[in-house]
């Protein structure tokens, strides 16, 4: 049942990359961008989960990990920037 | 028997989040202006991706090498981040005063 739900869900997850990804490029405002580059790191964290449990592995846990947290900080400095113009004031 | 209820429930759980994922970009590229779009990913994205890393520390919690936790630790980090995060871009949005359906209605 696993075989079959992994690649059922990853390609599911493939489909909502590509929706962020045309909200990235048409999204008309730059908040919008943001958006968009937020939620493909949120599921790009969902991709690597999926592929441990695919491979049986779990050695690239902590790439899931580590994009968790530099995402955040990404986002976090980019709307800073569009709320004051500068990152570290 | 335990075997293949924990692997109903594996794939329940990765299929369930997966789902909700869609949903969540669905609702980014569909919903009409900035501040609508902002609850597809905030909401349904994060509880997806939970439900998704739920099911992978079940699924490792089953191998015999005992209980899995650390697939938790990214769960709760998400769910810390995620507000924080629309919070900071929500108020970018009003600073930078973008187009809403109500401003161009008037």
């Amino acid at each position: 049942m696993l075989e079959l739900a992994v690649p059922v869900a990853l390609a599911l997850l493939g489909v909502a990359l590509l929706l962020n990804l045309w909200r990235l490029v048409a999204g008309p405002d730059l908040p919008d961008r943001v958006l968009a580059l937020d939620t493909l790191y949120v599921n790009t964290i969902g991709v690597i989960v999926l592929f441990d449990v695919y491979l049986d592995t779990s050695i690239y846990f902590e790439a899931a990990l580590v994009i968790a947290m530099m995402g955040f900080v990404g986002t976090v400095a980019l709307a800073k920037y569009l709320l004051r113009g500068d990152i570290i004031e | 028997m335990i075997e293949s209820v924990v692997e109903l429930l594996v794939s329940v759980l990765l299929l369930a989040g997966a789902g909700f994922t869609l949903v969540g970009s669905i609702g980014l590229v569909r919903l009409p202006d900035f501040f609508m779009r902002l609850h597809g990913p905030t909401k349904a994205t994060t509880l997806g991706v939970g439900a998704m890393i739920v099911g992978s520390g079940l699924y490792f919690s089953t191998r015999g090498e005992g209980l899995s936790l650390h697939e938790l630790l990214v769960t709760l980090f998400l769910f810390i981040t995620a507000p924080v995060s629309a919070h900071m871009l929500a108020r970018a949005a009003l600073h930078l005063k973008v187009s809403t359906r109500s401003r161009r209605a008037r």
